[in-house]
């Protein structure tokens, strides 16, 4: 009994916590949709809306692609070599678990203008005659926070799928051996529409993950050039703590918990579809 | 097209000698090709740690080479540590990451303990409600969460850089699996033998989930360590400020020229000490992923 006092203590108050951030929604002199409605009609909020979705969705498909062809890659190194196979994944792992910070502060060091690596590399290859200025122009600074994004959480999507691999039922594998098919043909046919699964729901994952980025727009652009680089979160931030704008931003913050709950819940659905894959394979 | 061609060599029946050297070169070809991957990956942090031995000046001028320079100087981290607040900063983090680390482990070990063992009225319902609080961004939570701090009088202290974080639901949910999946009748005899709930949880039940204590501290001194956002928004001055936060300081400080090496020591400090500790817990926190990442 007093157990369930202590315990209960704790996880009760997480949750009036989490009950009260509702009541603090508005400012409670306003009430209604005032601020989804300021929302609505200002056309940043929608330039912002579409820089979002290209970024979730560019980091989304990067890391998805990147993050297969890596697990795949590393998981044919063998069994044999299982020493080697630990340590690519602690390799490509570790620069999920850095700080972001410090991250943002070496990628700014790589694109800086006159003495960053990146120039410095491609005029050396003769790519580019003259130095790009990576997050100054509208054009470079989106695709080099995406860059940073996904080089630093592509690990975490290759673990999920070695470990996806790794779940592959062994029999039907070595079927698809002995009819022939290995190497190429036995990666496209056999073993990645097993693993789709497994990619759809790490790439859920990404987008929600994505959806969240801030320190590293916030360190690197601030974003900008000319909003180029403003994504939601970002923008809750400036209006709440620049602007001091709390009701807006708590708005666009609901705006983003639904778009996340969304894809929450297609997530739940697929995995339950995926729940029944793997039984249905665990009986074939 | 490597590969094909061994196929097609072992179904025409001869050239098996043949096969076994292309599938050796494939995979050393694989393997290399691989290495070379890693190696990409790992340029920024090479990168970052050359730089922050090199000489200032010498890198503004365009003497060094971006990828090696001899000789090497701690003359950044002098700077680092001796004219700027860095160690409070690495002092607040530690301090913060540590005490953000045992309060978590410890609400979430009882209440995942209370999930699994305890009989109550409406602990289904309580437990979903406990998940779900993982489904809403931390966003969402960013103003509400700073006007209660703001009520409590805890801006800019060290208690609001803690106290929240002592919440989470992920860890109440691995320690209620943990727990669940335990058979009870060892807590029930200690019970028989005069054990009161709190003695059957301390002495019998917590020792035996230190797996799930390991890998969730390490998940939530990681994570604290590495936070920009909340610490951001709730600290003003230099005395209660984290390392994260140092280092954007620092950057900002800079107004004509950066000083790289400079940045690059500080994040080089900063980045140390999580990956060490993540090179030795590896096991723990890679099995926490994916308990939180699949088999939720």
């Amino acid at each position: 009994v007093g157990l369930a006092v202590f315990t209960y203590g704790p996880s009760a108050l997480s949750l009036t916590l989490s009950g009260f951030k509702w009541d603090l929604l508005n400012p409670p002199r306003w009430v209604g949709s005032a601020n989804y409605q300021t929302l609505i009609h200002d056309p940043l909020f929608w330039k912002i809306a579409a820089n979002t979705a290209g970024f979730v969705a560019s980091v989304a498909v990067l890391e998805a692609v990147l993050a297969l062809a890596i697990a795949v890659w590393i998981q044919q190194l063998g069994t044999h070599r299982q020493w080697l196979k630990g340590v690519a994944r602690t390799a490509v792992f570790l620069p999920y678990i850095t700080p972001m910070v410090a991250m943002t502060l070496v990628f700014g060091w790589l694109y800086d203008g006159d003495q960053g690596l990146l120039n410095q590399a491609l005029m050396a290859l003769h790519l580019i005659s003259a130095p790009i200025a990576w997050l100054q122009d509208p054009h470079w600074a989106m695709p080099s926070v995406i860059a940073l994004e996904v080089w630093k959480n592509v690990g975490y999507n290759v673990v999920l799928l070695m470990a996806g691999l790794q779940a592959l039922p062994e029999p039907v594998l070595e079927a698809a051996t002995l009819d022939g098919a290995s190497g190429w043909p036995r990666l496209v046919k056999v073993v990645l529409p097993m693993l789709s699964p497994t990619v759809l729901l790490v790439s859920m994952m990404t987008l929600i993950h994505a959806l969240q980025a801030f320190d590293a727009i916030y360190l690197l652009t601030q974003g900008g050039p000319q909003h180029a680089t403003a994504v939601v979160v970002f923008w809750v931030f400036q209006q709440a703590f620049a602007f001091y704008k709390a009701g807006l931003a708590s708005a666009l913050a609901y705006v983003l918990f639904v778009v996340i709950m969304a894809i929450t819940a297609v997530q739940w659905r697929l995995r339950r579809r995926w729940v029944l894959h793997e039984t249905e394979a665990a009986s074939a | 097209m490597a590969s094909s061609a061994a196929v097609g060599l072992t179904r025409n029946g001869g050239g098996i000698g043949l096969n076994i050297t292309t599938r050796a070169i494939q995979r050393g070809l694989g393997a290399g090709l691989l290495a070379a991957a890693l190696a990409v990956m790992w340029l920024p942090f090479w990168v970052m740690i050359v730089t922050s031995f090199q000489d200032t000046a010498h890198v503004l001028a365009g003497q060094t080479h971006p990828l090696w320079a001899w000789p090497l100087s701690g003359a950044n981290y002098q700077q680092l540590f001796n004219q700027l607040p860095m160690v409070r900063y690495l002092a607040n983090s530690s301090l913060v990451a540590m005490a953000t680390t045992v309060g978590h482990v410890i609400v979430a070990s009882m209440a995942g303990y209370a999930f699994a063992r305890l009989r109550f009225a409406g602990r289904e319902a309580l437990f979903f409600a406990v998940l779900l609080t993982l489904m809403i961004p931390p966003q969402v939570n960013l103003v509400p969460l700073f006007l209660l701090m703001k009520q409590l009088g805890w801006v800019d202290t060290y208690w609001a850089l803690i106290v929240p974080g002592w919440f989470g639901g992920f860890g109440v949910f691995l320690f209620r699996q943990w727990f669940t999946g335990f058979p009870p009748e060892l807590e029930e005899a200690a019970r028989l033998d005069g054990c009161s709930p709190w003695q059957v949880f301390t002495l019998i039940a917590l020792p035996l989930a230190v797996p799930v204590v390991v890998t969730l501290a390490l998940f939530v001194f990681i994570a604290t360590w590495n936070s920009f956002t909340w610490p951001l928004v709730v600290t003003f001055s230099d005395e209660v400020r984290t390392l994260p936060l140092g280092l954007a300081a620092l950057k900002d400080s800079f107004r004509e020229a950066i000083n790289w090496p400079l940045l690059m020591s500080a994040a080089t400090t900063a980045t140390l000490p999580v990956a060490g500790l993540f090179l030795l817990g590896q096991r723990a926190f890679l099995d926490g992923i994916l308990a939180g990442g699949v088999k939720e």
